[in-house]
């Protein structure tokens, strides 16, 4: 039971501070939770549907088919984030603050960061569809313990959805000021994260040869199966062993949001100016 | 003539010959225990790595010193991208098996 815990709670925990850090950023925005609940729904259905296919996608292509659905996956997802850091940096922030202090009448004009979003939807989405099969896999298997693996599921769940929680709680005690930069920093390197995890799902699946070998072994100061470990891997992508490749679309990500979102904010400031207010 | 479907195809092919490209190694899952537990490939050399889970439940293969992980379903086959790797010892584990499923790649 407490070995099926461990493992849900670490599929979850990416996906649930994901989204307990997109809660944070679309904080007093007129219909956050029902967007928020959309977004979480979506992704559960997708993952149930995404495990009950697990075996028929996993024969593609020479045995590389969910490899290629998570690039798909991540590509969507890195799209969304970049979308809404480079396009809607000024855009989405501004709507929520407008929202906030026209208060409820907003609810018509204030436009949703849907980007946002529809990338809960893809982290829920691929991080529930391999939780979905280890359950199913090991509650309905012959001579298992049915019982202790969902009971076990259940508590991992919780433990992981906590997490997400206490991730909202810590930066809803940030000012509402400086909330917004917070939580644009957290998006970018969540954003940087997901190219890092591209880069090294093309390794695995042999579609990338180059720049394959790790730079670097941080294992011995700080593993990535470690608590904090795992918790650095979640939040900004940290990896004990990157690739070449990883590092190389992490650092480009990163450059992208930087200028794209400078160059995005001088490009349109009436735009921006009109959506404040 | 040359629409989609002929890039499509032409992409596959190139798939498919660097798949074919790198020297193959099976590795069987079977009662929640890796065989061969333990392998050697050749040092700075990528090696196609063909999982076959023979157990009625799902494994997930994990190596945090390859930083590789995939979910194999009951009964499938998955193919796993390893290295070019540097002369070592590369533990790998079924993380949801993760006191009998153990193994290590031997490069050199």
């Amino acid at each position: 039971m407490f070995g099926a815990a461990l493992i849900v709670f670490r599929e979850t925990l990416e996906a649930a501070l994901f989204v307990g850090i997109i809660a944070a950023a679309t904080r007093g925005l007129a219909g956050r939770s029902r967007w928020l609940g959309a977004g979480i729904g979506v992704g559960v259905l997708g993952a149930v549907a995404l495990a009950l296919l697990a075996e028929w996608i996993g024969q593609w292509a020479d045995g590389i088919g969910q490899d290629l659905v998570n690039v798909g996956i991540l590509c969507f997802a890195l799209a969304m984030l970049l979308w809404h850091c480079v396009h809607g940096a000024a855009n989405g922030r501004d709507t929520a603050i407008g929202a906030r202090q026209l208060g409820a009448s907003v609810g018509s004009g204030g436009r949703p960061p849907w980007a946002l979003f529809v990338a809960v939807a893809l982290a829920v989405l691929r991080e529930g569809a391999e939780t979905v099969l280890f359950i199913a896999g090991y509650a309905t298997g012959s001579g298992s313990h049915t019982a202790s693996t969902l009971l076990g599921g259940a508590l991992g769940l919780a433990a992981g959805a906590l997490t997400g929680v206490v991730m909202y709680a810590g930066l809803s005690r940030i000012p509402m000021h400086r909330l917004f930069k917070v939580t644009n920093l957290l998006i970018a390197l969540l954003a940087a994260a997901i190219a890092s995890q591209l880069a090294r799902a093309l390794l695995q699946a042999g579609l990338v040869e180059r720049w394959a070998a790790p730079v670097w072994d941080s294992s011995p100061l700080l593993p990535t199966d470690s608590a904090p470990g795992a918790l650095l891997h979640a939040l900004i992508g940290y990896d004990a062993q990157p690739s070449g490749l990883q590092l190389l679309f992490y650092g480009a990500t990163l450059v992208v949001i930087l200028f794209g979102s400078r160059l995005a904010a001088t490009a349109a400031p009436s735009r921006t100016a009109a959506g404040a207010a | 003539m040359f629409g989609k479907l002929s890039t499509g195809l032409i992409a596959l092919f190139l798939v498919s010959a660097a798949v074919a490209a790198a020297p193959e190694q099976l590795l069987v899952i079977k009662n929640h225990r890796f065989e061969p537990a333990e392998f050697k490939v050749p040092a700075g050399q990528r090696i196609r790595l063909v999982v076959h889970n023979q157990d009625s439940t799902p494994e997930e293969f994990e190596s945090k010193p390859m930083n590789r992980e995939k979910v194999v379903a009951a009964g499938a086959k998955a193919t796993i991208f390893i290295g070019p790797l540097k002369a070592g010892r590369y533990d790998f584990v079924g993380e949801y098996n993760e006191s009998t499923a153990k193994g290590t790649v031997v490069v050199e």
